[in-house]
This record gives structure tokens, C-alpha cells and sequence, in this order.
């Protein structure tokens, strides 16, 4: 009774939303809420990967009599929804784990308590949505509840703007889908999934859901060029709510994409493919290349989320188009390879949000360039932040190299699809997602660099001590999961096969019984990859490295002033920033996409004033389609504004006109 | 048996590698300063280097974090890892499916992420301009050698290094796409083994260093460590290049008489590479640091061509 019991985990959390209000003021509050919380989280997650793993074939699904008294309110449990509750809650828990010593350090406490379980069953309940009015109204409910959490620190400015924004692109998102589920309902008004499905769609009609549901589902994941609000709204809020906000919400976006698109929306056809590849290319690159643009640690994670999402599009717009050429294997492929990567970018992202979490209560700081040496105060953090970055920068032999590994499978195998849009797109995209691979690793060496290493570059960052046990937890239990994912890929491909079977009809080969734990996507002569391997002959030829040198040869440490060619300067300003680390590629790339420029203002000879150094960098999409929009948004509401003190009559006489007109459409129409 | 004598060719490939790597960086070294008319250090000075580093005292920072000190380790153990696998005298090594092509080349980016890392810790300026300047070449060089195994993979139909290995050594004919990538691959070989025109091992000047200056901090048996990792990624390299572009007399199964032969010629192989690269190094002044994007764009464009004229169709 696996979706029981997820409906009564949901309904448990929204009565922790009503503890969380009576109890939230008291000095124990914040812990009781949290850790109820984790039990639920941990309960739902357990229900999910039971009902993935040990799938019977049948799927559950109820009605409930809430919502449209005629439709009433569905649920259903398919691998899909399966496996993506795994992925909310999982990263549920781990949030909720952290929070437990996180929350202490709450100000606003009554801003985020009543909500965060509120956030936690809005995800749920989009997931297991079987009909339309149920998935608009979660959506909806988990857009409002995470923006009232981006809200919690309102007084900042900064935040009011990320909260604005937000709520503008929510909107628009849900509109968006609005219009989906009408034009897939039809004239009819069938909202229960069940009666879409059975709907078949005219290519015209496909292509405009298509389109709509890259809008909304698209806005709220971070689709470049929608991402704009992600990367305000995200570090906005509390660090747990961030970690859930980038690892999991833009997760339930995806749901979202993959639920219209691979189940509502019927037989694909190759140009689905095509526009979603492309999209998930130019996001990647872009995404990443504005994370090396940020020296504020928050948002440098949160503008890389958007090029993890350009990946898993990759992925998902490889395995429309092999589906539309009736490849399956190849679909299975490469949408094993996309739902991989959202299972670990699930882990990794909330796994360095938690960990900015921590340095942000240590020091305060969220700008790189005031931090700096923390891995001496904080080494146990420092040590789960260089996972998470490891993985995250898809090195071997930790899980997001697996992920992106398949994705190349399935880039290789594509020259038999018969398309020549496709064939020449797809080595575009290949490298485009080549080059974010790379790019990706120069950013995180920066995050991780400027942040924990070299010297501290304010008293704050020296003055920093290890965080709360619980948070360390949680950290733990993270990086943990992301190297088992890594080391043994095998177990996850294997769990997804049920997903890609409903969705492609079409698995990969089972990877359990690959003798040493290898993967073997398709056959061993193509191509194979044994993470465990790899990482016992780096451990092992690494320790046998150091057990023979400090045995045969030297094993003495002196410490010494540091040697920096024999100029060493104590100041720590002169050490490299954020953005000095990153001046060379924004030397390479950003002249071109940011139109970067640097001025550098020399003193006259003799003046004692200091030489200054401006770099401008303008943001292309803000300013081609953001902005003209504003402007335009603003023109209309100005000559609109004469409309708002007239006369009644003139109200009255608008309304009769309103009137005719539409009925007049509705006679030439019908 | 045959189990057996896999893991021998295995080992011995292992220790191979690691035993000759200083010797190749050794008559690099000898060739380019007879090229230069001077007399030069004798071929086995690298080896002298090594143990005469190993012997030492290591001298920390005082403000280096264990980070530190665990990446030389972690620095070579990747690479020997890396170079391990790659078909150096013999195809189908016991162990080359745990990595394929993809995986190598993420190996080496594990080796430089950390080593990038380990440049930061001390907190010096030089430091910093070393990782910053290697990942922005390595933003590029990585993306051109994704490019360059797609070529390979797209006409072996694999990306099993041993196999296309293999596929090559039994020939697959002359291909405009194989000879870009040779291109793309040998400018990719040289801005990662930071050899000049894109970086200098030899210098110490401060404005031209980019390795050099990351490992700036390190002394002592972490120095050691280093150098040799350097040595066999340039070995690596040397390998790669040769077994694919070169596959004559690559063993591929088939007793020690084979694999003799297969070892002679890898040695001659690697004799050559290194000579030609001693000739290229002292024929070419070093560039600026922001004309080497422009270089290995090229690189990236030519892997790219490749590619697109592989999915045009398979007879390029």
C-alpha cells in the first residue's frame, strides 16, 4: 500500500504546518518540526523506493472526493512518480536533517516553520497528481509556499526583488500549464490523466503543448532563458529551503516536463527532439558560464543548477528523438542517462547548499571574497563541500561523471538516426556539453578554492568553527550517497529500468549481474565503465604510494614560510578572488557572451590615489528580452492608466461592448 | 593460465610505465639542449632529480591544510591509473574495460582538479595565477579531446580504448576525419603536458608560468611525486598518440614472442615521439597565455569538424 501510504505522510506533514504554528515560538519548536519532518521524509522515501524497487506491476491509484466535485482528486503511483519521490524525499530528509541544527540560527523563525513542511507535501502531492485541477493546485501550492519561504528575510532588498520576480515567473509558469492541460483535455473538458493519455493529439496541436510546457515547466526548472529568478530566489532563502529549492524543486519542474511530454502527450515526433536538445545545450553552457561570473558562493550554486538542467534536457531531448525514430534501446539509453543525472544532481546540489548553509552560519559571509581558509576551521565541511564538488564537476569516480558518461552513450550511438536536423545538431550539442563538463570543473575548483583554501580574507572566515553535529550529518550522508552512486552506478540504472520501460518502452540491459559491478550501457566491445574499480586502484596505488616513501624515503615535515617565489606578501588581499580566478575565461568567454570589458585607471605619475581596475559585464538576456519586455509591460500600464477613473457608465458601456464582441467571435467561430 | 599471463602484461605494463616515464622526460630534455647546442645533463639526470627529492625534507607552508598534502598522492595515483590503461606494447589489457577512452580522459581532469586545488591552498598569488590559468586551458583542451574520442569512437564504434586500438592496428585506411583528429589530438598533447608555445617546464620566470607556478609551493617527496605524475602523463600521451595513429606492432594476444616484439617497437615509438617533440619544442617560441585559447579553439573546431563529418556520413 505504497501510495497510502505517501497520501498519509502528505497529510502528516500539512498537520506539522498546523504544529508548526502553535508550537514554532517555543524554544524546542524549531527541532520538533524539523525532526517530525525527517520522519515523514524518511517514511514517504521508504514507501517510494519500495514501490519502485519492488514493483508488482500493478499501479495503484485512488479518488478522492476533494477538488471538482465531478472529477474528485487522483493519485497514482507509477514507476515515474516512484522515482521521483525517492528524489523529493530524499532531499527532503536530508534538508530536514540539516535544519534540525541549521534552524537554530533562524531569525524569523514563524516565516519559515508553518511553511517548510508545507513546501515538503506541495512536492509530494505534484508527483502522485493524477488529473489536472489536482497537479495545477499542488503546483501552485508548492510555487506559493517556497516563494512565502524566499520571503522570510523580506526586510533585505535584495530579497523583496528575488520574491517579486519570482512570483511573476510562477505565475507565468502556471499559466502556462494551464494552457497545456486545456489544449490536452480538449473541447471536453477530460482533465483525469487517464482520459489524455487516451487522447491522440494533431502534430500542430503537439508542438504548441510541446512549446507551452517548455514554458512552464521550463520556467520554474531554470531553462535558459527562463532562469532568470533562479539564481535571485534560490540563495534568497533559508539554506535548507535553498537546498530543496535547486536539488529537488527544479526536480518536480522535470517531473512536470517528462509527464506532459513522455506520457500525456503521446508518440513524439524527431523536431520535439531536436528543439528540446538544443534548448538543453545552450542552457548548459550558459548556465555555467554565469555560476564563473558570481563570487557570491549562493548564487554561484544556484546558476549552476541551470546548467544541470540543461544536461538532464539533453538527455530527455536525445530520448524524444530516438523514440520518435522507434529506437528503444537508445531511448532507454539516454533517458537512464538524464534520470541519473536528476537523481545526482538531487544529492550534490543539496549536498553544497548545505554546506554554503554552514559557511554562511559560521561566518555570515556568502561572498567568496570576504571568506577563505576555512578548511582549517572547518575541515569536516570543507571535506563534504570538495565531494559535492568533485561530483558535481562529473569526475571520476564519483556519480555525476556516470550520469554524464551515459549521456556521451547516447551521443554516440545517435549517426543512425536518419534526420539530417538531428546529425548535425547533436555533435553541436555534444560538445556544448563537452565544454560545460569542463567549464563546470574551473567553477567549482573557484567555489571550493576561494572558499576553503589559501588564507582567510576577513577576521569572520578566521574566526570560523566547525557547524552543528547534525548539519555534519546530513553532509555526511550526502557525500556518502554521492560516491556509493558513483562507485556502484550499476544499482540505480537498474532500479530506473522500470521508469524507462513505462516511458520508452525499453530498458537497459540489467547491470547488477555484470560481473566486478561494471556498466555495460550496451554491449562490453562499445564501451564499459567500472566506477568501483577505478576507485580502489586510485585508493590503493595511492596508499601504496605513501606507504613506500614514507618508509624507504623521507617521512620528515617542516613548516616554513610560504615560498611564492621569494616574495611571499602577508597581506591575504594579495591572494587570487573570485573574480581574478576567473578573469582568464571571462577573457576567453565572456567577451563574447557578456560583452565583458575591463578599464583599468592608472594614477598620474606622483598622485597617491590607487589604480583601479572596473570590469562591466552585461547580461545579454536580461537586457534583449527582459528588460524590452519591462518597458513594454510599463508603456501599456501608462496608456492603459486613463482607463481607471471613469464613470460608471463608461464601466457599464465597456462591459455591453466586451459582451457582443465575444459573442460575435463566438458566432463566426462555431 | 590465461588469467595469469593477463595480469603479468598488466603488471608489467603498470611498472613499465612508471620505471620509463623519467627517462623519456630525460632525452626530451638531453635532445632539446643538443638542439640547442649545449651539452646538457645526462638522459637518467630525472631519475637522479626523483630520488634526490624523495630523500629530502618535506618544507610545508605554514598554512597548508592536509588538502596539501594528499593531493600529490592523489595526483599521481590518477595518472598511473590513467597511464596503466592505456595500450602502451600490448591491446586488450586485463584491466582496460573499468575505464574507456571518456572515463581516461576524466581521470586526468580529476588529476588536474586537484592539483588545480592543491595551487590555492597556500594562499599566494602565484598559486592562484597557475590553477587559474590551467583550468582556463583546460576548459578548452577537455572539450577538444571529448571531440577527438568522438571520432575515434564513431569509426571503431567504440570507446573502448583497447578495441579501437585493435580496430586500428588491423587498419581502417587513410580519413580526413582520423587526420583532423590527429591534429586536434597532437595540440591538445601539447597544451596538457604544458609544453611549449603553451607553457614552458623549464621556466621560472613568474609571467609565463602556468604548471610551474601551481606547484610553486611544493617541495620535498610531494615534488617528487609531481614531477613524475608530469613524466607520465607525457608518456601517457606519447602512448595514446602511437597506438592509435601508430598501431604497427601493437601485441594483441599470443605469447611473449609477440609481446617482445610489441615492446620494441613501443620503444622505438616513444623514442621518436619524444624526438620530435624535442625538434617542434626548440623550432617554436613559447605564446602569450590569451593566444593559447585561440590555439586550442582550433583544436576544439577541428574535433568538432571531425565529428560532424563522421555523422555525415561513416566513409570520412
Amino acid at each position: 500500500m505504497p501510495l497510502t501510504a505517501e497520501l498519509w505522510c502528505i497529510a502528516v506533514l500539512l498537520g506539522i504546518v498546523a504544529a508548526g504554528v502553535a508550537i514554532g515560538r517555543s524554544p524546542s519548536g524549531s527541532r520538533l518540526t524539523y525532526g517530525a519532518s525527517l520522519l515523514v521524509s524518511v517514511v514517504a522515501f521508504g514507501a517510494a523506493l519500495d514501490a519502485l524497487i519492488g514493483i508488482s506491476g500493478r499501479v495503484p491509484s485512488l479518488v478522492l472526493p476533494l477538488g471538482i466535485p465531478w472529477i474528485g482528486a487522483h493519485f497514482r503511483l507509477d514507476p515515474l512518480a516512484s522515482f521521483f519521490l525517492v528524489v523529493v524525499n530524499l532531499g527532503g530528509a536530508a534538508a530536514s536533517l540539516y535544519a534540525i541544527g541549521y534552524g537554530e540560527h533562524e531569525t524569523a523563525r514563524m516565516r519559515v516553520l508553518p511553511f517548510y513542511p508545507a513546501f515538503l507535501a506541495s512536492m509530494n502531492l505534484v508527483v502522485l497528481a493524477d488529473d489536472a485541477y489536482t497537479f495545477l493546485f499542488s503546483w501552485e501550492f508548492m510555487s506559493l509556499s517556497s516563494w512565502a519561504l524566499v520571503m522570510a528575510h523580506h526586510r533585505d532588498r535584495d530579497n523583496t526583488r528575488a520574491g517579486y520576480l519570482y512570483l511573476l515567473m510562477a505565475s507565468f509558469g502556471t499559466l502556462a500549464l494551464l494552457l497545456v492541460f486545456g489544449l490536452l483535455a480538449g473541447p471536453d473538458g477530460a482533465y483525469a490523466f487517464a482520459a489524455i493519455r487516451a487522447d491522440a493529439h494533431t502534430p500542430l496541436l503537439a508542438a504548441l503543448i510541446l512549446a507551452l510546457a517548455l514554458l512552464g515547466a521550463g520556467s520554474k526548472a531554470g531553462l535558459v532563458p527562463l532562469h532568470v529568478w533562479l539564481p535571485l530566489a534560490h540563495p534568497a532563502a533559508p539554506s535548507h529551503v535553498s537546498a530543496l529549492m535547486s536539488g529537488v524543486m527544479t526536480k518536480v519542474a522535470v517531473y512536470a516536463f517528462i509527464r506532459i511530454v513522455f506520457d500525456l502527450l503521446g508518440p513524439p515526433s524527431w523536431g520535439m527532439g531536436l528543439a528540446v536538445l538544443t534548448l538543453g545545450g545552450i542552457t548548459a553552457v550558459m548556465g555555467v558560464l554565469y555560476a564563473l561570473m558570481q563570487h557570491d558562493l549562493k548564487r554561484l550554486l544556484a546558476y549552476h543548477t541551470v546548467e544541470n538542467i540543461g544536461i538532464i534536457f539533453i538527455g530527455l531531448g536525445l530520448t524524444l528523438a530516438f523514440r520518435a525514430d522507434g529506437m528503444r534501446l537508445a531511448a532507454a539509453l539516454a533517458l537512464t542517462a538524464a534520470l541519473f543525472h536528476v537523481f545526482n544532481h538531487s544529492l550534490f546540489k543539496s549536498l553544497l547548499f548545505v554546506g554554503a548553509g554552514a559557511v554562511l552560519s559560521a561566518t555570515g559571509e556568502r561572498d567568496m571574497d570576504k571568506l577563505g581558509g576555512l578548511i582549517h576551521g572547518m575541515p569536516r565541511t570543507a571535506l563534504a563541500f570538495l565531494i559535492g564538488c568533485v561530483a558535481i564537476s562529473a569526475l571520476p569516480p564519483l556519480n555525476g561523471f556516470v550520469s554524464e558518461w551515459l549521456t556521451f552513450q547516447a551521443i554516440l550511438i545517435s549517426p543512425a538516426l536518419p534526420q539530417w536536423g538531428l546529425r548535425i545538431a547533436i555533435p553541436a550539442v555534444g560538445t556544448l556539453l563537452a565544454l560545460s563538463a569542463a567549464l563546470a570543473a574551473a567553477c567549482f575548483v573557484k567555489a571550493f578554492g576561494i572558499t576553503f583554501l589559501g588564507r582567510p580574507r576577513s577576521p569572520v572566515a578566521e574566526g570560523a568553527h566547525e557547524t552543528d553535529p547534525f548539519s555534519l550529518q546530513a553532509m555526511a550522508v550526502l557525500a556518502g550517497l554521492c560516491v556509493l552512486a558513483g562507485i556502484v552506478p550499476g544499482f540505480v540504472i537498474d532500479a530506473l529500468a522500470p521508469v524507462t520501460r513505462l516511458l520508452v518502452g525499453g530498458a537497459m540491459p540489467a547491470q547488477a549481474s555484470v560481473p566486478f559491478l561494471s556498466i555495460i550501457p550496451i554491449a562490453a566491445s562499445r564501451s564499459s565503465y567500472n566506477g568501483l574499480l577505478v576507485f580502489v586502484f586510485i585508493a590503493v596505488s595511492a596508499s601504496l604510494g605513501a606507504y613506500a616513501i614514507h618508509r624507504l624515503a623521507s617521512r620528515a615535515v617542516r613548516r616554513g614560510p610560504a615560498w611564492d617565489c621569494g616574495f611571499p606578501d602577508p597581506s591575504p588581499v594579495t591572494q587570487y578572488t573570485a573574480s581574478s580566478f576567473a578573469q582568464p575565461i571571462r577573457r576567453v568567454f565572456g567577451t563574447v557572451v557578456f560583452g565583458a570589458r575591463e578599464r583599468v585607471e592608472m594614477p598620474p605619475p606622483g598622485a597617491m590615489v590607487a589604480a583601479r581596475l572596473h570590469v562591466t559585464l552585461r547580461d545579454p538576456i536580461w537586457d534583449t528580452l527582459y528588460a524590452p519586455l519591462g518597458g513594454a509591460v510599463g508603456f501599456a500600464a501608462e496608456r492603459l492608466n486613463v482607463l481607471q477613473f471613469l464613470t460608471i457608465r463608461r464601466y457599464l458601456s465597456f462591459v455591453l461592448l466586451a459582451l457582443i464582441l465575444l459573442l460575435m467571435v463566438l458566432a463566426i467561430w462555431k | 593460465m590465461e588469467v595469469i599471463q593477463a595480469l603479468i602484461v598488466q603488471g608489467a605494463q603498470m611498472a613499465l610505465v612508471l620505471l620509463l616515464s623519467p627517462l623519456l622526460t630525460g632525452i626530451v630534455r638531453k635532445l632539446k639542449a643538443r638542439l640547442t647546442r649545449r651539452r646538457g645533463t645526462s638522459v637518467f639526470q630525472p631519475y637522479r632529480d626523483l630520488l634526490r627529492l624523495l630523500r629530502k625534507d618535506v618544507v610545508l607552508a605554514e598554512n597548508a591544510s592536509w588538502l596539501f598534502r594528499v593531493v600529490p598522492y592523489l595526483v599521481f595515483a590518477t595518472i598511473w591509473v590513467a597511464a596503466s590503461l592505456v595500450p602502451t606494447f600490448a591491446a586488450g589489457l586485463m584491466f582496460s574495460w573499468s575505464a574507456d577512452l571518456i572515463a581516461l580522459i576524466a581521470l586526468l581532469g580529476s588529476a588536474r582538479f586537484f592539483l588545480a586545488l592543491a595551487g590555492m591552498d597556500v594562499g599566494t598569488s602565484f598559486g592562484g595565477i597557475g590553477s587559474s590559468r590551467e583550468m582556463m586551458i583546460a576548459s578548452l583542451a577537455e572539450p577538444a579531446m571529448i571531440m577527438i574520442v568522438f571520432t575515434l569512437a564513431l569509426v571503431a564504434g567504440s570507446t573502448q580504448l583497447s578495441y579501437i586500438a585493435g580496430l586500428f592496428a588491423s587498419g581502417v585506411g587513410l580519413r580526413v576525419s582520423l587526420g583532423l583528429a590527429l591534429i586536434a589530438l597532437v595540440m591538445v598533447a601539447i597544451a596538457e603536458n604544458s609544453r611549449i608555445p603553451v607553457d614552458n617546464p623549464a621556466t621560472h620566470l613568474e609571467l609565463t608560468m602556468v604548471h610551474e607556478a601551481m606547484v610553486l609551493e611544493y617541495s620535498g617527496r610531494h615534488l617528487a611525486l609531481i614531477e613524475l605524475a608530469a613524466s607520465l602523463k607525457l608518456l601517457l600521451y606519447i602512448s595514446l598518440i602511437a597506438c592509435l595513429f601508430a598501431p604497427w606492432g601493437l601485441a594483441r594476444g599470443g605469447g611473449l614472442a609477440v609481446d617482445l616484439i610489441g615492446l620494441a617497437a613501443w620503444l622505438v615509438k616513444l623514442g621518436i615521439g619524444g624526438a620530435l617533440l624535442a625538434i617542434f619544442e626548440t623550432s617554436i617560441a613559447k605564446m602569450r597565455v590569451f593566444r593559447v585559447p585561440e590555439v586550442l579553439g582550433a583544436a576544439l573546431m577541428l574535433g568538432l569538424l571531425a565529428t560532424l563529418l563522421l555523422f555525415v556520413s561513416k566513409g570520412f
